[in-house]
Formats: structure tokens, C-alpha cells, sequence
């Protein structure tokens, strides 16, 4: 528990000081958002919004969390490997990237109310169902971007390991986006969503946890 | 592995009825479907051998990361070639059926899209396994790796299109007639021919992993 704390603290104290994920992330998010609004306009219609909302965060994923295991050299890895156990360097990573992730998130969803407005959202589906997506993908790309740091050509195998295992879980996040539109939409149905979700990010979790230490050790 | 031929023979005869009695058969009448419902013998055999395949790689890759013997990383990995092909396969005989029942190869539909994204997935195994050079590295990380690619396989072919409240595909959401429609006579052809499909996966990829383990030696 210690360690993870301490990770933790590490990868945000590194953050901090070189500003590289957050702003870096954030202008891209602007920009993209900024080129959207430039070609069709304030988009009104909802379905695009969603759409448009969750491939640019999806992308903004990619780049914030295929970093994490990459600037990691092989040194620094036998450092940690002497340090701490498997285990707590995965969560460490997940648990850091799930909360930078939440807050790229936020922020672009801010940023995008500011161009395209908002949609009437119902938030007691949309949130839980933002907050688990955003969980599910920042550890899903975790353990991706663990997996691509142990080949050649990181980046390119981080975008074509990760499309595969990111689509359920948009999947997933577009449908209960949609069915949050809705005026009414049924408890049972809100909870049927959220617990797809939920799903998915325990069984990522899971796998994380029993197979790192495999890619781990050297 | 199974020594002998009746394995073999007995796979290449279910095959063979399966083939000739698929077009013998009175099918029953359905709509849209019609005569192409006889594409069930030979389309979804295809899915069935695949899953196995992806299944019997599984295993093999978990028997690899608990041992880290060599001789699982190259069962593990042929299965998955293997399987890829019969995927393939499946893709092309679902794709012909469709733009004869449908009129369009591909159309988006939940089943379909698994089955695409999966097949992507494996196919992200296959560019995993050669950007790493290094052996036993390569085959534990594509180990890993491999079952992922098991889990994303079982939600998108198993739990995905089950969940989606509408399906173009026979037999998946909102769309179970052709289910329901499968008669006695019908799964006297249909069961054979998995069996049979599935027996002779294993023989290739029996071959395939023979192959691979006297390209190991000479080199």
C-alpha cells in the first residue's frame, strides 16, 4: 500500500514539474475541438456530439497514458523491480492514469461545452458511466502501453493493440451516452449500462493484476 | 497430440457427408433466409473451428507463462495462425451468404463488428509476435497478450451481440427464428460438420506446430 502511495506521488511530482501530459494534451484537445467547430460549425446534433467527444478523448488517451511505461528506461525498471512488487507498480500506473485521465477528461468536457454547447444529458447515467469509462480506459491502455514498451516500435503497436481492446468499452460508453439523452430513461436500464461498465473494468483490472508481473521481470 | 489416421479420417468423412447432405436435405422454409440457410454447414462451422483454436491458444499460452517450455509458445502461437485462417474463412463464407441475403457484403451490425474488431485483435497478436526479437521475451509477452485478445473474443462474439437489442444475423438479438427453425434433420448435418470442421483444425495445426518445431531444429 505504501508503495502505490508512494508511485503515485512520484509519477504526479513528475507531472508536475515538466507540465508535459496536461497542457501537451490540452492544446491538442483545444485545437481538435477548436478544427471541428471551424469546419461544421457549433454542432447541435447530439449523436455527433457524442461521437465527436469520445474519439477525441479516446485519442487524448492514447497520447496521455502510452507514455507511462515508455519513459521508463531499463535502469529505472530494475530500480523499481528491486523496490517494489509487481503488483503495486501496475496499480501505481492505473491509479495514476485513471486520475489524470478523469481530469483531461473533465477539462476537454469543459472545453467542449464551450464550443458545442451541451446536450440535455440525463448526469445520473452520464457521469457514473464518464467517471467508469475513463477508469476502464486508462487501465486497459495501461497495460497496453506495458505490453508495447517490451517491443521495438512502441508506437505504432501501442495504436494497434490498443483499438482492439479500447472498442468494447466505447462501445459500451456511446450506447449509455445515447440512452442518457433520453428524457426518461428507466432505472433498470441505467443500471444495466453501468453495470456493463463496471464489468469490463474489473476484468481489466483483474487480468492487469494477475498477468504484469509475467512482462514485469526480465 | 493423438497418434494415427481414424481421427483424421473420421474429420475428412463428417466433412464430406456434411458437404453432400447440406445440399441433399430438405431445409425448412423460412423468410429472407430461404434456401441459403444451408450456409449454416459450412459458415458457422467455421466460427465453431476458429473459437477453438483461440480457445485451444489460450491454454497454451497459460500452460507457457506457468512453465515457460518453448513447446507451448509454438502451439500457442500456430493455434492463433491457425485460427486466424479459419476466421478468415468464416468472414468470406458469411460475406458471400450476405450479399445474397442481404444484398451488400457487409453491413454494420453488432455481430459483424465483433467479429471484425476480434479478428483485428488477433491479427495485432500476429505484428506483436514479429516487432520482438528477443525468444523467450517475444513468447511471454505475446502470452499475455493472448489473453487479452480471449477476453475481448468472448465479449464480442458471446456477450456484445447478445446485449444489442437489434441483429441482422440469424439467430443473435431480436432475430432467433432460424434458431428456432433448425429441425431434427438439419441438426443431424449441422452437429457432424463442427465436429468435423473442428477435427481437422487439429490436424493442421497438429502439422503447422510439426512444422514450425523442425524449422526450430535445422535453424
Amino acid at each position: 500500500m505504501k508503495e502505490i502511495n508512494e508511485l503515485v506521488r512520484k509519477d504526479f511530482l513528475l507531472e508536475l514539474r515538466q507540465r508535459y501530459a496536461i497542457n501537451g494534451i490540452l492544446l491538442y484537445v483545444v485545437s481538435t475541438i477548436f478544427v471541428v467547430q471551424l469546419c461544421i460549425g457549433r454542432v447541435i446534433d447530439e449523436n455527433t456530439w457524442i461521437a465527436l467527444f469520445w474519439i477525441i478523448l479516446l485519442f487524448a488517451a492514447f497520447n496521455a497514458v502510452s507514455k507511462s511505461f515508455v519513459q521508463e528506461s531499463a535502469s529505472r525498471r530494475l530500480y523499481y523491480y528491486m523496490l517494489a512488487p509487481a503488483v503495486s507498480v501496475v496499480l501505481s500506473k492505473m491509479i495514476y492514469n485513471s486520475i489524470l485521465m478523469l481530469i483531461l477528461g473533465l477539462l476537454s468536457l469543459i472545453v467542449f461545452i464551450v464550443f458545442m454547447g451541451f446536450p440535455e444529458f440525463n448526469l445520473a447515467l452520464f457521469l457514473p458511466a464518464f467517471t467508469l469509462g475513463c477508469i476502464g480506459i486508462s487501465g486497459a491502455l495501461t497495460m497496453v502501453s506495458a505490453i508495447a514498451s517490451r517491443s521495438g516500435n512502441n508506437a505504432a503497436l501501442m495504436a494497434i493493440l490498443g483499438f482492439p481492446v479500447v472498442v468494447p468499452l466505447l462501445l459500451l460508453l456511446v450506447n449509455a451516452s445515447r440512452l442518457s439523452l433520453k428524457v426518461m430513461v428507466p432505472v433498470s436500464d441505467i443500471v444495466k449500462s453501468i453495470s456493463g461498465l463496471f464489468l469490463i473494468d474489473v476484468v481489466v483490472i483483474v487480468l492487469a493484476v494477475i498477468l504484469f508481473p509475467y512482462l514485469w521481470r526480465d | 497430440m493423438i497418434k494415427g489416421l481414424w481421427w483424421k479420417l473420421t474429420g475428412l468423412g463428417l466433412i464430406l457427408y456434411s458437404i453432400v447432405a447440406g445440399q441433399m436435405i430438405e431445409v425448412p422454409e423460412l423468410p429472407v433466409i430461404h434456401e441459403t440457410i444451408r450456409n449454416l454447414f459450412y459458415h458457422v462451422c467455421m466460427w465453431f473451428a476458429m473459437f477453438t483454436m483461440f480457445g485451444t491458444s489460450l491454454v497454451y499460452s497459460i500452460k507457457y507463462l506457468t512453465g515457460n517450455k518453448p513447446k507451448n509458445d509454438i502451439m500457442a502461437s500456430e493455434s492463433v495462425y491457425n485460427g486466424i485462417f479459419f476466421g478468415i474463412l468464416g468472414l468470406i463464407t458469411g460475406m458471400i451468404w450476405a450479399k445474397f441475403t442481404w444484398g451488400d457484403f457487409w453491413t454494420n451490425d453488432p455481430q459483424l463488428n465483433g467479429a471484425a474488431v476480434s479478428m483485428m485483435a488477433y491479427l495485432a497478436y500476429a505484428v506483436l509476435r514479429s516487432s520482438i526479437d528477443e525468444k523467450a521475451m517475444r513468447a511471454r509477452v505475446s502470452a499475455v497478450y493472448n489473453i487479452f485478445a480471449f477476453m475481448l473474443l468472448v465479449i464480442f462474439l458471446g456477450v456484445l451481440p447478445r446485449l444489442a437489442d437489434s441483429s441482422l444475423h440469424p439467430g443473435k438479438g431480436g432475430n432467433s427464428s432460424t434458431m428456432q427453425g433448425l429441425d431434427l434433420t438439419m441438426r443431424l448435418v449441422f452437429y457432424p460438420a463442427v465436429i468435423g470442421w473442428i477435427i481437422v483444425a487439429f490436424w493442421v495445426l497438429q502439422i503447422r506446430a510439426r512444422k514450425r518445431r523442425l524449422l526450430q531444429n535445422v535453424n
